[in-house]
């Protein structure tokens, strides 16, 4: 039980995700929901890093296919940001409840 | 102002760099190198060699040592990322953000991505993390930025939450991972370009591209509007 | 008899406690025995330690270096070329291997060496090193930046302090500044405010980790040694800025903001300079960069064309950006910040700010030294050592790593580029901060992007060792070794002129000149 095996890594990463999905549910500061983001697809990478290193074979697709997803992430996050400077300008508070202009 | 000693307070912050230190050092040495025989007193001749060609791969390895060190930093990311959760001021969530991505950096570099785990502490620690020091410094009235939740909606979200992890848990726990007891493959650097070179040829071009639409639309988005 | 009120208790004898009280005993007693020493005889004193840590810093090398070789060569023996080891040496076989290869006084050395077989062991003693390396470039650093801040405004500078020039200045100030109270201020966010300047000082010592300062200098031999550093010296900014905001001070926060904003517009040039010799060799392994590079001046990258050269220029700049010095020092402008982010800091923690900061500026260095300037090969060509007929005996070795390569070299050309930073500094003033920005994005940036695409024509469509090639590279080293010899012909110049400088006045006067 010590020994750790991938059902180690993938019991972390559901933790981590679950904690990501509960910041990306409580905050409502805009900045706060990305965090959450963040963590969500660091828990993703851990996943695509563990099942790599438990192949057998030796291939490293996972790994690239984790590369990929913290450019997506950057760019997430340059996005995101520059939204919330948006919303920022136009209702002067980053609070995600009050964004609600296009509310019927 | 504080009413313990200024010795003590003085040991107390240099064992704090020392332990920095020392844990780095831990995890510097299962990251590349097998460990496992530095510490059953063999000699490792790898760690030395001037080429990077040279690495071969470790013909036993040391999973107690592996396991200690995935617990440490395991439990260092699961502990940041609790701290995530609950801290309200956005500056300290970032912290807590940042010692997560840090210690998911080292799981990496102990699973033998060391690219990974380089371009994970450049990217997100470097950029991300600024970014988001960027945005909070930018969109903040007070220093405190605090956006309480209601208390239904807290506890809603952490029934929702806990029911997916016991869920997780379960079935991962149910589920017969097929584990060979495989040493850590370094990956290294030039394996890397050539995949991305052949086999993801496309999707490389198309995260450039990406990339490249992502630094305009911030741009845009971003701009000061002249009046 | 009125007594006056001082906030301290007046004629209170320090005491100290438990492990404190040791240390203070040792350097009580450190002092007692040195200072009179060190007042007597200060040059000598001097210039025997640096030739004590000459000679160590080789010693050293060899030793290492030995051990690898015995290493690798035991390592074949006992498993083929398979690159797996057998058990560890015995002692007996350790002392067989050295009066084999002719080492004087072997049967003392073996003890030496054979714990050093062991990686832990060896890790050990280069983690002891690093740290003390680490401790030891920021005291001298700051030390010789105000000797030369006060030769640059014709003044003298520290002179008191150790007697010979004031050599040992910044450890009265280190000591100060450790018995200094810790203070936070009310209204900062506490925690932040007491992990900021670990953030800053922590990521510096890492650096160290994977920096080579010799093909076999180095803690850990990592493929992807570039970019870890470059991630370290990014993390390092994280304590910075955190350091500001923690501060709960406007001077602060404008402090942090400023060096966000010069961090993440300095780092795309900076990586893009990097870009360049990393293509030239073709390996992002900084061991692998520097030993190409062994072919004396010529075969440095940074005259192997003009696009090289411009961006080695062009890197420098955006180090010292990033690294806050002058002319981009922004984050701390003591003129209009106060002294931003470390406003509020005192004592240990400020002084841990100064460590990570002197020791960014030693790992820029380094990494400008290993990817363009040569590594740590002298100028002249490693050929010339086969030609000479210097094997590998120990007194070759010796000669070699004394004349040909060796840490020395790659630390001497750090600190060259250590007193260039210092010389900007004190010489040009600091800029406005939408100039910095403008430097960045406007010039560097596109000068940059023509330079990665120029020298990738020019890789591909210039034939090595060809004419032009060879014309360009010998006008560029012919111009590199004009600009260290003018300089190194003002400095001789200034200092034979000395007594007419308008500083020499206080030179000749004061104590211990």
């Amino acid at each position: 039980m010590f020994l750790i095996g991938l059902t180690h890594y993938l019991i972390l990463s559901a933790a981590v995700l679950c904690c990501g999905l509960f910041v990306m549910m409580t905050k409502r500061n805009a900045i706060g929901i990305l965090i959450g983001v963040e963590l969500v697809l660091n828990s993703v990478n851990i996943n695509f890093v563990a099942f790599d290193r438990y192949r057998p074979d030796g291939g490293f697709d996972g790994q690239v296919a984790a590369l990929f997803v913290i450019v997506l992430a950057a760019a997430e996050a340059a996005v995101a940001v520059a939204i919330c400077m948006n919303l920022y300008k136009n209702i002067n508070t980053i609070d995600v409840d009050r964004g609600d202009a296009l509310h019927g | 102002m504080t009413g313990r000693g200024r010795e003590t307070m003085l040991h107390g912050k240099s064992l704090v760099v020392v332990g920095f230190v020392l844990a780095a050092w831990a995890s510097s040495a299962i990251g590349q190198f097998p460990l496992a025989e530095e510490m059953s007193g063999q000699t490792v001749d790898a760690a030395h060699r001037a080429d990077e060609q040279v690495l071969a791969p470790s013909p036993v390895p040391n999973a107690t040592v592996e396991s200690a060190l995935f617990y440490l930093f395991g439990g260092a990311l699961l502990v940041s990322a609790i701290g995530v959760c609950v801290c309200k001021s956005v500056v300290r969530m970032a912290t807590w953000l940042f010692g997560a991505l840090g210690a998911a950096a080292v799981l990496y570099f102990l699973m033998g991505a060391t690219f990974l785990g380089a371009i994970q502490l450049i990217v997100y620690a470097g950029g991300t993390l600024i970014l988001i020091i960027f945005g909070v410094m930018l969109t903040s009235k007070s220093p405190w930025v605090r956006f309480e939740c209601r208390r239904i909606e807290f506890w809603a979200a952490g029934g929702v939450v806990g029911v997916l992890f016991c869920a997780l848990i379960t079935l991962l726990v149910g589920t017969d991972w097929p584990t060979p007891a495989v040493a850590p493959q370094p990956v290294t650097i030039a394996m890397f370009g050539e995949a991305l070179l052949t086999t993801y040829l496309v999707p490389f071009e198309v995260a450039s591209v990406l990339l490249l639409v992502v630094m305009i639309g911030a741009a845009y988005l971003a701009r000061q509007e002249r009046s | 008899m009125t007594r006056m009120s001082v906030p301290w208790r007046p004629g209170g004898k320090q005491v100290h406690r438990g492990p404190a009280a040791l240390v203070a005993g040792i350097a009580k007693a450190l002092y007692a025995t040195f200072a009179p020493l060190v007042r007597a005889f200060p040059g000598p004193l001097l210039i025997g330690a640096i030739v004590a840590v000459i000679v160590g810093v080789w010693i050293n090398y060899l030793v290492f270096e030995f051990v690898d070789d015995s290493l690798v060569a035991s390592s074949t023996n006992l498993a083929g070329e398979t690159g797996l080891l057998g058990g560890p040496l015995a002692l007996g076989e350790v002392r067989a291997g050295l009066t084999t290869s002719g080492v004087p006084g072997s049967g003392i050395l073996c003890y030496v060496l054979y714990p050093l077989q062991y990686g832990v062991v060896r890790d050990v003693v280069s983690m002891g090193g690093i740290l003390g390396f680490i401790s030891v470039i920021p005291l001298y650093t700051i030390w010789w930046e105000r000797k030369v801040a006060g030769r640059i405004q014709s003044r003298t500078g520290p002179m008191r302090v150790g007697g010979w020039h004031g050599w040992s200045q910044s450890m009265a100030d280190g000591i100060k500044l450790i018995c200094k109270e810790d203070l936070c201020p009310a209204s900062a966010d506490r925690p932040l405010f007491k992990l900021a300047p670990y953030l800053a000082f922590v990521p510096a010592i890492l650096a160290f980790f994977a920096l080579p300062f010799g093909t076999y200098w180095v803690f850990r031999q990592v493929d992807v040694a570039l970019v870890f550093i470059l991630a370290m010296l990014g993390i390092e900014v994280i304590g910075v800025i955190l350091a500001g905001w923690a501060s709960n001070n406007k001077w602060s926060v404008y402090g942090a903001m400023r060096e966000a904003c010069q961090m993440v517009s300095y780092e795309i040039p900076m990586g893009m300079a990097l870009l360049i010799p990393i293509m030239v060799v073709g390996s992002l392994s900084l061991t692998t960069v520097g030993d190409t590079q062994s072919e004396g001046w010529t075969s440095w990258i940074v005259f192997r064309s003009p696009f090289t050269f411009a961006a080695a220029v062009a890197y420098f700049v955006a180090a010292l950006a990033n690294c806050k010095r002058a002319p981009f020092d922004l984050p701390e402008s003591e003129s209009e910040l106060v002294a931003g982010f470390h406003t509020e800091y005192s004592g240990f923690r400020w002084s841990l700010f100064f460590f990570g900061e002197y020791a960014a500026m030693f790992v820029v260095s380094g990494l400008c030294v290993i990817l363009f300037l040569g590594a740590w090969y002298s100028p002249l060509p490693m050929s010339l050592a086969d030609r000479w007929g210097l094997g590998d005996s120990v007194g070759a070795r010796a000669i070699k790593g004394l004349l040909f390569a060796g840490p020395l070299w790659f630390v001497a050309k750090c600190v060259f580029l250590l007193y260039v930073q210092i010389w900007i500094r004190w010489t040009l003033p600091r800029i406005r901060i939408d100039q910095v920005l403008y430097a960045c994005i406007q010039v560097l940036l596109p000068l940059m992007m023509v330079l990665l695409l120029g020298h990738t024509l020019y890789e591909l469509f210039v034939p090595v060792h060809g004419f032009v090639w060879t014309v360009f590279n010998l006008v560029l080293s012919l111009i590199g070794a004009v600009f260290v010899l003018g300089m190194i012909f003002i400095a001789t110049y200034g200092f034979w002129n000395r007594v007419g400088l308008v500083g020499s006045l206080g030179v000749e006067t004061l104590p211990g000149s």
